[in-house]
């Protein structure tokens, strides 16, 4: 399986294909609905973002609290559809990628063609296993949003699948035998 | 005339809400894993393994299931010779609901104002109930911790008497498949038929609590329920949406008396963690 580590290089990006399985390590920020009106706010305004977007990956997820001893509570992922408005503007500022589940806007799609961003996607309803791939998480933005706030994660192996991969290729669209060729 | 504390019924949600967070019910880890032994395509596969691991690792280390601990809807049957002391019944449903969820680290996902402030309440109340009267000095506690990827793809439509079966089976099917990898399929799906606008969403919610090796009573509706769950999986939605043979992992239909010029029909739509538990006190 193919192994990314992030941030990872446009050239890298490029080579991903949608529904390939990949592991991804390295550092993600975490932003879900009301994190991603802050930040448009925050743009909107000319004002500094809580941390660099420039080639930065986003996971869709509000994670349950940490028990004591914990990095994290369980930490899968949210529908990213109702992310979709905020694509276009965040690509614009450097985001490379995404992670979350289900399907995308046409404007999303074109948002990672032009920018040569990629959409990740990993298992709803797997937030146990996913918060074992997760060895840090330091909160940076937005804590009164409690579990919408915004929090770099340190992540190593983190199984996702490649959703929608530069070309605007989309996993949920794939024909069935072109999948996976593992 | 029979006593109870209303401490009591605050205590059985509290524990059913850390209990139902972090283990599956027997029945659909059952059929997850039984799909995962039968899906032949690679991805389908693998969505379905994590999600096995993904139990193993809930239940051993009390980590949810998933992030997503849901909001609380309790159904209550109070037996008409039961009096209720300690405060009101509802304050402790709520403390219940309060405890369960900051105690076991449970996600507070609950808005005071759903249009204008949003502003989250920290402790998951309020929870929403349905009280039903009945008879006896009983209390049965029925309660669903229902997660939001599922609930926003769910859908009531008022058929007509004419449309009869097939229009069932077109408005399931079309809302399973606006559903899509959006909701976290595998689903289990909630059917309500008749009664009216409102109580056949409530019965449809209550049909995602009837256990999964259950069938309809009525032979007719069993019937109904396995022709719908083939279609369903001839959808090519598969596990995560990524296409495969696992779409549903159930239908389940509840029905009731309805009106001479309507048919109305609400489809609950859950994803694979339908989180419910019950008690009687």
């Amino acid at each position: 399986m193919k192994r990314i580590h992030l941030p990872a290089s446009r050239q890298e990006l490029r080579e991903l294909r949608a529904g390939e399985e990949v592991l991804l390590s390295g550092t993600i920020y975490t932003a879900r609905d009301a994190a991603h009106k802050r930040l448009k706010e925050l743009i909107e305004k000319g004002e500094p973002l809580p941390f660099d977007l420039q080639d930065a990956v986003i996971y869709y997820v509000g994670p349950t609290p940490a028990r004591p001893g914990q990095v994290i509570g369980s930490a899968g992922p949210t529908t990213s559809s109702r992310m979709d408005p905020y694509v276009p503007l965040l690509c614009e500022h450097g985001m490379a990628g995404m992670i979350g589940k289900g399907r995308r806007s046409e404007e999303v799609r074109q948002a990672v063609m032009k920018h040569g961003a990629v959409y990740f996607v990993t298992v709803g309803g797997a937030g146990a296993l996913l918060s074992k791939a997760i060895t840090a998480a330091e909160p940076v933005a937005f804590e009164d949003l409690l579990s919408e706030a915004v929090v770099r994660l340190t992540v190593k192996d983190f199984p996702c699948f490649v959703g929608m991969d530069t070309e605007g290729n989309d996993i949920y669209d794939l024909a069935d035998q072109c999948v996976s060729d593992r | 005339m029979r006593e109870i504390e209303v401490s009591r019924i605050g205590k059985a949600i509290e524990d059913a809400c850390g209990q139902m967070a972090t283990v599956y019910s027997a029945d659909i880890i059952r059929r997850i894993r039984s799909a995962a032994e039968t899906e032949t395509l690679p991805r389908a596969q693998s969505a379905l393994n994590m999600l096995v691991k993904n139990a193993e690792i809930a239940e051993q280390e009390s980590i949810p299931i998933c992030q997503d601990t849901g909001m609380v809807i309790v159904f209550l049957k109070v037996g008409q010779d039961v009096h209720f002391t300690g405060g009101l019944l509802t304050d402790a449903i709520q403390e219940g609901v309060r405890r369960g969820y900051t105690e076991n680290y449970l996600r507070a996902s609950v808005v005071d104002d759903p249009l204008y402030d949003r502003k989250n309440t920290k402790d998951n109340t309020p929870a929403v109930i349905h009280t039903e009267i009945t008879g006896g000095d009983q209390v049965e506690i029925e309660l669903m911790a229902k997660g939001f990827g599922s609930e926003n793809k769910s859908a009531v439509r008022m058929c007509t008497p004419a449309e009869g079966e097939e229009g069932i089976i077109r408005f399931v099917l079309d809302t399973i498949a606006a559903a899509g990898p959006n909701a976290c399929p595998p689903f289990i799906v909630g059917v309500g038929i008749g009664g009216t606008f409102d109580s056949c969403a409530r019965l449809s919610k209550k049909a995602l609590m009837r256990p999964l090796d259950e069938d309809s009573s009525d032979p007719r509706y069993a019937d109904l329920e396995r022709r719908l769950l083939q279609k369903a999986n001839e959808l090519n939605i598969g596990p995560m949406g990524m296409h495969g043979r696992t779409t549903a992992l159930k239908i389940q239909i509840e029905y009731e008396p309805t009106h001479i010029a309507g048919m109305p029909c609400a489809v609950n739509m859950c994803c694979h963690v339908c989180r419910h538990a019950k008690a009687v006190i």
